[in-house]
């Protein structure tokens, strides 16, 4: 009787190979994460892009709210790519019309205040010189983003380099934070050296410099 | 038929329970690859107070809401400051209309009673934005301190 009640049990040997087991996987799962001669060992897992809210690592799996959030990729399927932040190229998703995003808060109909007007910036070094383009900008932002907190508008006044925007501030304000990121280098450098100057100064006012006259501020002057 | 008899004499609840450990121990090596700074570029983290008063930390995404706002609304509108932490927002301010409360008022968006879905991050999450530069400058070591060494 005793002999067979025991029986429903596993063996205590077995009982401690199991606990063994238990403990070899999560001490395995642990090494694996750690293999040190992986590759990609100080930035890894580049190829999981946009993962949905439960999985990203900041929100809390076990809250419902975070479940009914829309995973990025959903809504990204259908937008331009690009090599690195959201992997959105956001320039042509609003150029293309593939979205459109609200000027006014209420008014859907009210359109941006758009200013034609790109700054050259030459570059010591290799490196391409930097274009500047107001266009792009002010498709999103109000000159009072950029004006006077972060850039004097006046050309040339605001000394900038790679270092401060690294450490974000100027272009870094935006640029590795929400708006295309740092390594994108090509779309900031993007005039080569070899192209004819700008005019001394370096002030390009883009050919069709259509001044809708921006509130107050005399753009492009 | 006689097998499964067998078995279910063989295993009573402890050994259940070993065996429900033993699985999960074996999925768990899936999850622990999951790196923990994967987080949506621009998603932002706001905590000066949730923490504290045991809410979770609010999460707000950057790309949801440039798909249907320009910068210029609430940056320039609204009066969001360019730093995360940095527009001392609660939830008074909000239910007054300002802030997150413009717009999550039951007319342009959803309204303030869905409290998970901004209080959405896993608690003890700190003010930050998500995939800065800053942040990915400093973390090798991070990854390395997540991975547990
Ligand atoms: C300019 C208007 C506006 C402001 C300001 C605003 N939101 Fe939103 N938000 C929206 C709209 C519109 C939606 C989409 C609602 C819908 O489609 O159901 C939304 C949706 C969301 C979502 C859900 C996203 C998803 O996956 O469905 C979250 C989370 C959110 N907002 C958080 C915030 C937080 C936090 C703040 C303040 C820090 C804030 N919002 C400020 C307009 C705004
Ligand atoms: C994203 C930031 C940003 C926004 C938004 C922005 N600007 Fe600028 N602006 C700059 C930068 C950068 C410069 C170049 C400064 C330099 O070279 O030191 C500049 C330069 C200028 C200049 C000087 C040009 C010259 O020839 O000296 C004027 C005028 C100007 N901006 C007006 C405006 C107006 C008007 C708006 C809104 C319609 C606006 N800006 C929006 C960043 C911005
Ligand atoms: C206030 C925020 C802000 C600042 C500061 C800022 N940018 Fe931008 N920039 C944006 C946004 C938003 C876009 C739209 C594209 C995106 O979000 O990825 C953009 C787009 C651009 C583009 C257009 C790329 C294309 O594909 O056409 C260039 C080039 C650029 N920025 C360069 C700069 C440079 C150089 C500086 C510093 C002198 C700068 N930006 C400062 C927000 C900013
Ligand atoms: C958001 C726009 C932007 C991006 C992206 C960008 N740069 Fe720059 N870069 C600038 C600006 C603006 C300057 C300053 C030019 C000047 O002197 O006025 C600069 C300057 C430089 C310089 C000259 C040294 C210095 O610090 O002034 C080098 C080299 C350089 N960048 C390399 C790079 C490389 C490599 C990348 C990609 C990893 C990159 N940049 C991405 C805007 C950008
Ligand atoms: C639209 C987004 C949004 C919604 C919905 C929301 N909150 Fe908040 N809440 C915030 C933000 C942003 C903060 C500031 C977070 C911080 O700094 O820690 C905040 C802060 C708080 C705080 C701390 C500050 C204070 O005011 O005391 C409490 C408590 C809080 N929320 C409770 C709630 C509760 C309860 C609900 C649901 C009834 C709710 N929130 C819904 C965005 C939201
Ligand atoms: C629906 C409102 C909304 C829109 C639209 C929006 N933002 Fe923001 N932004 C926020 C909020 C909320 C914060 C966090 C503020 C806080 O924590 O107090 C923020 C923070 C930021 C920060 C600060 C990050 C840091 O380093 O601290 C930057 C830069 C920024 N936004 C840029 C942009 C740009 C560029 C756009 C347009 C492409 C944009 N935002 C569109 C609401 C918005």
């Amino acid at each position: 009787m005793k002999f067979a009640h025991d029986r429903r049990r596993l063996p205590m040997s077995l009982r401690g190979i199991a606990a063994l087991f238990i403990a070899a996987c999560v001490m395995a799962s642990a090494a694996i994460a750690a293999d040190p001669n992986a590759f990609n060992r100080l930035m890894p897992n580049q190829s999981k892009r946009n993962p949905p809210p439960a999985e990203d690592g900041i929100h809390d799996p076990v809250n419902d709210g975070t479940l009914m959030l829309q995973p990025p990729k959903e809504a990204f399927g259908v937008l331009p790519k690009s090599a690195s932040g959201n992997y959105v190229d956001w320039v042509k998703a609003l150029n293309s019309g593939k979205i459109a995003p609200r000027y006014d808060r209420l008014d859907p109909k009210v359109e941006p205040i758009v200013m034609d007007l790109d700054i050259v910036r030459e570059v010591k070094g290799s490196m391409p010189d930097v274009v500047y383009p107001h266009k792009q900008h002010t498709e999103w932002l109000d000159c009072s983003n950029c004006h006077p907190a972060i850039f004097i508008p006046q050309k040339g006044a605001n000394q900038i380099s790679m270092a401060a925007i690294l450490l974000g501030e100027k272009c870094g304000v935006c640029h590795g934070k929400v708006a295309f990121p740092v390594s994108q280098c090509i779309r900031c450098h993007s005039r080569p050296k070899t192209a004819p100057k700008a005019a001394e100064g370096g002030v390009q006012p883009a050919a069709n410099a259509q001044s809708k006259s921006p509130k107050g501020v005399n753009a492009g002057k | 038929m006689k097998k499964k008899m067998k078995l279910h004499r063989l295993v009573d609840r402890t050994d259940l329970k070993l065996l429900v450990w033993m699985t999960f121990a074996l999925v768990s090596g899936a999850f622990v690859t999951v790196d923990v700074t994967r987080a949506e570029y621009g998603d932002v983290v706001i905590n000066n107070y949730s923490d504290d008063v045991g809410m979770r930390p609010v999460i707000f995404p950057h790309w949801f809401h440039r798909v249907r706002f320009r910068c210029k609304v609430c940056h320039a509108d609204l009066g969001f400051q360019l730093k995360a932490g940095g527009n001392d927002i609660n939830m008074v301010k909000i239910i007054e209309g300002q802030y997150c409360g413009a717009c999550h008022n039951g007319e342009i968006a959803w309204s303030v009673e869905h409290c998970n879905l901004c209080h959405s991050a896993t608690p003890g999450t700190p003010t930050q934005v998500h995939e800065s530069t800053l942040q990915k400058l400093v973390a090798p070591s991070d990854a390395r301190k997540a991975s547990g060494k």
